[in-house]
């Protein structure tokens, strides 16, 4: 049923499917896990399992997840229940997937049932990130329903003693010429779906499709505004207690005391939990759960040792740590002489993802077997940590995906549940629910790492690019749940689990290094990257990793080149470029947007373009934009907006263009305002007015998106487009209408610099 | 003699000496205008002069009016005689400055003559700017004349008779304006003084708020930087800034001015909040310059006793009204232990002068409006509870806060001075 | 005991007078539309309308609310019978992640009971203290001008429908 997602706290677990599971397909741990079985993780942000060794190549997560049944159950009732293991943070996934599965076996939205992440029921997808999902678990879900179609209609032929193409499927009811029908939950009768799938699928014809490529309004909105139960947070369960963590003041601090007795007799407090420096108080009320927490805090006293940056030093720093070097990528060929040489350095400052709602998770001990609702993005890596954690099994811990606010990466969502799992053991029997307060958020959580980029690139006389020299110095891109000590709360027990090392993602996914490989047709290229392990301050992934930074340094140092060529940036970017999906993105971008290369400048106006395939590997975005700087004030309004994107074979398209509308104006604020605030000991930053995001007052007036579908394409992912070319088309238009290039994120403070150095 | 009687004698002075002058000295000669504005200048060390003194004349906070354009006027200005409406200084020909020459911006500055002759009001401080040196003018006047022309005629003021008659105010200036530059100093004085007598006496026009205003609305010599009240504000005096809490220093004051906010005071809010906006903008040796000349005018600081550390927050207690109202909507940012204060680093509610002073006129300011955001930047931001609390809820709030973080005399009459506070904003 | 009258209905709960409305909504009151966003007053996620006028509900004690109605989103409408407003936000798809909608929706819902036929300058005004993660603002946006249409022109039908009444009863018309 589509109705605003159901809160599945009333859900029973399952455990012949989850037998199943255990038996069928992989189940993911780790490989410093003491007794755990050693497996395979993708090399690839999402780190979903691998196939077995030998398997067939089945398409998107088939390969991993072989079985048909784990991802589609058809009941002789005719209820039809799709498991995916990615799970929907927002972007819209649950909706797109139930439109692929329905087109497929052809029935009304409605009419399936889509169970999202867990560990007790669905497919080990590892995380939701990446831009994976509706390559990865869609394409599966894609196939699965399209073999499961078949196989009802061959299993209704021989029921109706016909044969099966002489069938039609249509809203659950498979007919026959004669007007004869079965249902579906008649068709499976005796069917076993109970088996692998096949390397090719009978998909439905695009031209065909009545599902795939409209814009099905989501299932989950109607919900989200009229207050329904849409999100953990909402999550009432019986006997639940509230429960606030005491977070240390900087990275490491030891706590030295506390008024654990006290606070332990204010109204409400059921417990206050001590381990080590790990504090955390429990209350039946959650404004007595604050106010405990605030006594809590008020009477902590903390030794702290940690040394962050010296702010004005960063990325000097940054580029002296030692380095692990990783040679990302070279091209060698013959080129003219090169006539023209520019070079020059970007840098990148610490973000957070700026979760609207904070991390929020509930976890429930009974007897040894532990629950947990959460809307951490890998309910599957998040139970091996927690394993790891509690010194349990997995088997007796299960995770389930309930959503919680946008995250835009590695937030503290993690974090949050290995809070809940340590609490619920205090206080075994009850739902704990533990809710991080907004300044644990901002300065707890892991941020996209600062970074140093330098390019270096040569002209030839004829203006074309003959060589292009990249170089990145940053910290890991990715510090996901490897093993319990990535679950911060683990790092002040009196016991602490370390952190395990960190490991660079391998290109063509990347990390720091993502989108540095240019996809311009230069001769001659060489990418390097300096990986940096020590992280002084706490890092992970932040949505699009490092093709924010790569694509603004790349596509404004393009512009740059542009000028020194004498050439229109557009023409100039066209010049080279071979992929004709590239092209038409550039081409149909600059046409809406009305690219004028004669266009004559206008004082404080400008005109920006950039254009960008996210991982080289993902779908294409190309962006123009209009802007006005107030000089007096450094205000920049951003007047228009035209964007030009290609996401391969579209499932939703309000859908996508939600999500590109959505990703513009999120880049626009991470490049233009947004900073993490430290010093030498601390972050600073602790709430909005420490980390100002983009305000109405700076939204763009009109931001239009369009769409190019490549029907029977595969799917391209659309969460992480548009990121990447925003910050870089506003660099250049800020370039285009003050005569500044400026280098340094966030654009805005320095834009104001500019006019009174 | 009164002071009523002294204040009627007063006004008849300037009545007579007024109409005298307005014969003599009120038309003064027009400047013939350009026929179009001067190209921007090419110097962008001189634009960089100007734009400075710009931030540090805090020009633009009047002469642009809410959501316009920037220097293209039409701000209203409230003053005791009625409503003054800014004038478009952008380079337009037609309605701003675009047709004066530099001798004509000057004489502006200096003199409070218009280009064609008509006397401005002295809302526009020129008694201050006229101790700018013939220099800076000309920086200024280049970074003015680089700006974007706007096409914004001049609003009419909307002032009560007699005042709505220009020509009364040559008696006004023959009464109160010190033309020129400063006297040289009765002793030698450093640089950085020197420099910030010349940017606070002038530029800066501290004084136009600072002061107290006489009944002719000049500042009263007599009472230099005495304090004031603009927009409903209390503004504080500058001479007595030892006498703080804690006392104020040069570094306080320096970090107060730059960045809105002083580790041992408060934010900057109300009407100073964009004053602290355009000084980030200026030098740092500049603002420095200021703090130390505003530091000299000081008393010595007494001997006192340190202040009482506020009580500590009663949790576990049942809480009185105020209590209670305190800690739902001020202890998440305002108690000791609150994050804006451990990770924050910002100042405890007792230092402020808002939550000391005699009067509960800011206090119930700030807790009515808040400190607002400035677009998306950053910003010592506090919400607004004017439609949270009623009146007798902030004065219970207050009282509250001032009792047990300041811990001074209760102020009196709280709810009625909320109410009436709250009726003067809705105006 | 607090009495609180939200939605219409009257309260009486037994809890702590210096608790924030926002925790009475959601935990006491089992109402999920006003969120936890920052307890600070800067983010907007647990608007709500007291007295006719959009409150950050993590900062009101409910111990100051007194008799003054409490209006929040469920009070608005249901996903079968959505208000003007919440329609509009249905109709534009104004949500990717969500969590900020609610507050959005009340915070835009004030501004229509004073203003119907609003203009997109003073929504994008008016809405400054809220703020969204997910970039869906032109959304939001284009939703609360849709809504301000249709209630202008409700308003202006509804003037229409009064003003013919008292003509009729001005002219003598029983009707």
């Amino acid at each position: 049923m589509n109705q605003p997602l159901d809160i599945p706290h009333d859900r029973l677990v399952d455990h012949k499917r989850r037998r199943f599971l255990a038996a069928g397909s992989l189940t993911v741990s780790f490989a410093l896990m003491p007794g755990a079985a050693v497996l395979a993780q993708r090399k690839t942000e999402d780190a979903a399992p691998v196939a077995a060794a030998g398997a067939a190549k089945l398409p998107g997560n088939l390969s991993s997840t072989p079985l048909l049944d784990s991802w589609i159950r058809i009941d002789e009732q005719g209820k039809i229940t799709v498991y995916t293991g990615k799970a929907e943070l927002g972007t819209g996934i649950r909706t797109a997937f139930i439109q692929i599965a329905a087109e497929e076996l052809q029935v009304a939205p409605a009419a399936i049932n889509l169970i999202t992440a867990d560990t007790g029921l669905t497919p080990n997808e590892g995380y939701t990130a990446g831009s994976h999902s509706t390559a990865d678990s869609g394409t599966a879900i894609y196939n699965a329903a399209a073999q499961v179609r078949a196989l009802l209609l061959q299993s209704a032929a021989e029921k109706l003693g016909v044969p099966a193409d002489t069938l039609r499927a249509a809203d659950g009811v498979i007919s026959t010429q004669d007007g004869r029908k079965l249902n579906y939950g008649e068709a499976v009768s005796g069917l076993d779906l109970h088996r692998n799938a096949e390397p090719t699928s009978p998909l439905r014809d695009p031209k065909q499709h009545n599902l795939i490529g409209t814009s099905v309004p989501r299932v989950d909105i109607p919900g989200k505004v009229s207050g329904g139960a849409s999100y953990v947070q909402d999550m009432r369960l019986p006997g639940m207690v509230h429960a606030r963590a005491v977070r240390a003041p900087s990275y490491g601090a030891r706590l030295l005391k506390a008024d654990v007795e006290g606070v332990e007799k204010m109204p409400g407090v059921v417990k206050v939990v001590q381990d080590g420096s790990y504090l955390a108080v429990v209350a039946e009320d959650e404004w007595q759960a604050i106010r405990a927490m605030r006594a809590l805090t008020s009477s902590a006293e903390w030794e702290e040792t940690a040394r962050l940056f010296s702010p004005d030093a960063l990325y000097d720093t940054l580029m002296k740590m030692p380095a692990r070097e990783i040679h990302v990528g070279d091209r060698h060929g013959q080129a003219e002489p090169g006539v023209k040489t520019l070079q020059a350095r970007y840098t990148k400052p610490f973000l957070s993802h700026g979760s609207i709602g904070p991390s929020c998770a509930i976890a429930h001990m009974e007897g040894d077997k532990l629950t947990v609702w959460t809307h951490a993005q890998g309910v599957f890596p998040l139970r091996g940590g927690l394993a790891e954690l509690m010194g349990m099994k997995p088997a007796d811990i299960r995770c389930i995906h309930v959503p919680g606010a946008g995250c835009y990466g590695h937030n503290a969502a993690d974090d949050v549940a290995a809070d809940a799992a340590l609490i619920a053991r205090a206080v075994p029997g009850r739902p704990v629910r533990v809710q991080w307060m907004r300044e644990h958020e901002h300065n707890c959580e892991p941020y996209g790492p600062a970074m140093v980029t330098d390019v270096k690139a040569s002209l030839d006389a004829s203006g074309r690019v003959v060589d292009w020299q990249y170089e990145i110095w940053s910290n890991s891109h990715n510090q996901r749940i490897d093993n319990a000590g990535r679950l911060m709360p683990s790092n002040y027990l009196a016991k602490p689990f370390v952190p395990a090392p960190p490991q660079p993602i391998p290109m063509p996914e990347g990390g720091g290094d993502r989108n540095s490989l240019p996809l311009y047709n230069f001769a001659n290229y060489n990418v390097q990257h300096h990986f940096l392990p020590d992280m002084p301050i706490r890092v992970s992934a932040h949505r699009g990793l490092g093709a924010f930074m790569n694509i603004f340094t790349i596509e404004t140092f393009m512009d740059d080149l542009a000028a020194a060529a004498e050439a229109d940036p557009v023409a100039f970017r066209l010049r080279h470029l071979d992929d004709p999906r590239a092209r038409d993105v550039i081409e149909l971008a600059a046409k809406e947007f009305g690219w004028d290369p004669k266009r004559k400048h206008v004082p404080n106006r400008g005109v920006g373009f950039a254009f960008a395939q996210y991982k080289n590997l993902m779908s294409y975005m190309a962006i123009a934009v209009e802007i006005e700087v107030v000089p007096e004030t450094g205000q920049i309004r951003i007047e228009r907006v035209v964007a030009a994107v290609d996401t391969g074979q579209i499932v939703n398209p309000d859908g996508v263009r939600n999500q590109i509308e959505g990703g513009i104006i999120q880049s626009a604020s991470w490049a233009l305002f947004e900073q993490v605030r430290f010093d030498e000991h601390r972050i600073h930053t602790f709430d909005w007015s420490t980390y100002p995001i983009l305000r109405f007052s700076d939204v763009p007036l009109k931001i239009d998106v369009h769409l190019i579908d490549r029907p029977g394409a595969p799917f391209l992912g659309a969460g992480e487009a548009s990121q990447g070319p925003t910050s870089a088309v506003l660099g250049n238009a800020i370039a285009n209408a003050t005569g500044r290039r400026i280098r340094q994120l966030p654009l805005a403070p320095r834009l104001q610099d500019t006019y009174t150095a | 003699m009164s002071s009523k009687k002294k204040a009627a004698w007063t006004v008849g002075a300037v009545i007579v000496i007024g109409v005298a002058a307005a014969l003599a000295y009120a038309r003064q000669p027009a400047i013939p205008p350009l026929a179009q504005a001067p190209a921007a200048s090419a110097n962008q060390s001189l634009l960089a002069q100007g734009a400075r003194l710009a931030e540090l004349g805090d020009c633009m906070q009047c002469h642009t009016a809410k959501d316009g354009k920037p220097y293209a006027g039409g701000e209203p200005l409230a003053t005791p005689f009625g409503t003054i409406y800014t004038t478009n200084i952008t380079p337009d020909v037609e309605t701003g400055i675009g047709g004066w020459t530099q001798e004509a911006f000057a004489r502006a500055l200096r003199k409070g003559v218009s280009r064609d002759g008509h006397l401005l009001y002295p809302a526009f401080p020129y008694p201050h700017f006229t101790r700018m040196s013939d220099e800076d003018i000309a920086a200024l006047y280049a970074y003015m004349m680089a700006r974007t022309p706007v096409h914004a005629p001049a609003k009419a003021n909307a002032l009560s008779f007699p005042l709505n008659f220009r020509p009364l105010v040559a008696g006004w200036n023959l009464l109160f304006l010190d033309e020129g530059p400063l006297p040289q100093p009765a002793r030698t004085q450093s640089a950085e003084w020197l420099r910030g007598r010349y940017l606070v006496e002038g530029a800066g026009h501290c004084a136009s708020c600072h002061t107290p205003m006489n009944a002719l609305g000049a500042e009263k010599s007599s009472q230099p930087y005495a304090g004031g009240l603009i927009d409903g504000w209390n503004v504080p005096p500058l001479n007595a800034l030892t006498l703080a809490r804690k006392p104020w220093t040069v570094d306080q004051i320096t970090a107060y001015l730059r960045t809105g906010i002083a580790s041992e005071h408060s934010a900057a809010a109300g009407p100073m909040l964009p004053v602290a906006h355009h000084l980030a903008n200026a030098p740092e040796s500049d603002v420095r310059a200021i703090a130390t000349y505003l530091m000299s005018l000081q008393p010595p600081v007494p001997a006192q006793p340190a202040a009482p550390a506020p009580a500590a927050a009663a949790e576990s207690q049942p809480l009185s009204p105020g209590a209670a109202l305190f800690n739902a909507s001020c202890a998440g940012c305002h108690s000791a232990a609150a994050p804006m204060r451990s990770l924050g680093d910002r100042p405890a509610l007792e230092l402020g002068s808002t939550l000391n002073a005699d009067s509960p006129r800011n206090a119930i300011q700030m807790v009515l409006n808040g400190n607002p955001w400035t677009g998306s930047s950053a910003a010592h931001y506090m919400p607004p509870f004017a439609n949270v609390l009623t009146d007798q809820q902030i004065a219970d709030v207050l009282a509250y806060a001032r009792s047990t973080y300041a811990q001074r005399p209760a102020w009196n009459d709280l709810p009625a001075a909320v109410a009436a506070i709250r009726k003067e904003n809705s105006k | 005991m607090v009495k609180l009258t939200v939605n219409g209905v009257e309260h009486d709960l037994d809890i702590d007078p210096s608790m924030p409305l926002l925790y009475a909504l959601r935990n006491h009151l089992e109402l999920n539309g006003a969120k936890y966003g920052c307890g600070l007053g800067q983010c907007g996620a647990c608007t709500v309308i007291v007295g006719g006028k959009p409150v950050f509900s993590c900062l009101t004690p409910v111990s100051a609310v007194g008799a003054r109605p409490v209006r929040t989103i469920e009070g608005l409408g249901t996903p079968e019978q959505p208000s003007a407003l919440q329609k509009a936000f249905i109709d534009k798809q104004a949500a990717q992640c969500g969590y900020c909608i609610a507050g959005m929706v009340m915070r835009a819902q004030a501004l229509l009971d004073e203003r119907p036929g609003a203009t997109e300058a003073e929504i994008r005004e008016h809405m400054q203290p809220n703020l969204c993660r997910c970039g869906t603002h032109m959304r939001i946006i284009s939703a609360i001008v849709d809504a301000s249409q249709t209630l202008r022109k409700q308003r202006q039908a509804e003037n229409q429908t009064a003003r013919q009444a008292v003509a009729a009863i001005e002219s003598g018309d029983q009707a």
